[in-house]
């Protein structure tokens, strides 16, 4: 038995987390570290209904193995993204992206 | 307070501080390893949770290769090692973030709690099942991944490759004012 608001509490802070590290960060890499945390509390949140919901295709379970593969390719492709848009720029400045000259 | 709850309250706390860590310390690098720490007590929960599997592969890729790959990126970037502001918003963005944050914690957990809220029994576990539906129900979608994996990597060297001419790789890193030459003509000359 378990009280499910532990772990929905959890996916609301690791959301809410991601979030804040997406919007507040400057440097590239760490914007991606709160998708990353925006990832895992929508993984967590499918574990947690998939292990308490009687569901005969264990959806919760196998959509999380799916969701933390998804997520390894979408990083490896951000982070080469990153390194050319580094050696293009030479900073990796989200808050200056979209201008010609750094 | 069922052992379940002690449980899952152990890991959670990690997960969470260390998650809170992450987005907020001044040390690049130690966002990176706070990262770790909090993707690994996740895996945890998954564990207490009954998901032996997904805990394994969370750890696998995530502790395993994609901070590995986070870290090569803050190298390569050539983040500052220690104390550094450089890499914050200004305060104003800052305070607008942590509104967002806090807004989109408060409303899921408010949604969640409400909806889902109260006590259940456990029942994850059976690793055979699991594999049963993995390779038999979902298997479809279990063979695309694995093409949009051969994608991601195919596409990732491409990006890695386009942004410089074999040359002035070096250079490139090493001089850090950029070169403006246009992507087209570099890729014309290699």
């Amino acid at each position: 038995m378990i009280h499910l608001e532990l772990p929905l509490l959890l996916v609301a802070v690791l959301a809410g987390t991601g979030v804040y590290g997406i919007l507040a960060r400057r440097n590239a890499v760490l914007v991606l570290i709160g998708v990353e945390l925006v990832l895992a509390s929508a993984g967590l949140l499918m574990v947690t209904m998939g292990s308490t919901l009687a569901d005969p295709l264990r959806a919760g379970h196998v959509l999380t193995i799916f969701v933390i593969t998804i997520a390894a390719a979408e990083i490896a492709v951000a982070l080469a993204l990153v390194v050319a848009v580094f050696r293009a720029r030479g900073d990796i400045d989200v808050t200056r992206a979209g201008e010609v000259d750094s | 307070m069922t052992t379940h709850d002690v449980l899952f309250l152990l890991v959670g706390l990690i997960t969470g501080a260390s998650a809170v860590l992450s987005v907020t310390t001044k040390h690049l690098v130690h966002a990176a390893l706070w990262l770790v720490v909090s993707l690994g007590a996740l895996s945890g929960c998954y564990l207490v949770l009954g998901a032996e599997l997904v805990a394994l592969v969370q750890l696998l890729v995530y502790v395993g290769a994609v901070v590995v790959l986070v870290l090569f990126a803050l190298m390569l970037t050539h983040a500052p090692i220690g104390r550094s502001t450089a890499h914050d918003g200004s305060v104003t963005q800052r305070v607008a973030a942590l509104i967002a944050g806090a807004a989109t914690a408060a409303l899921l957990a408010a949604t969640l709690i409400s909806a889902f809220g109260g006590e259940v029994d456990v029942q994850g576990g059976s690793t055979g099942l699991l594999a049963q539906r993995l390779f038999g129900t979902w298997v479809w979608p279990f063979e695309l991944l694995s093409l949009l994996l051969l994608i991601a990597l195919v596409a990732a060297l491409a990006l890695a490759r386009l942004a410089t001419s074999p040359g002035d790789a070096v250079d490139a890193v090493a001089t850090a004012p950029p070169e403006r030459e246009p992507i087209a003509s570099r890729t014309e000359a290699s």
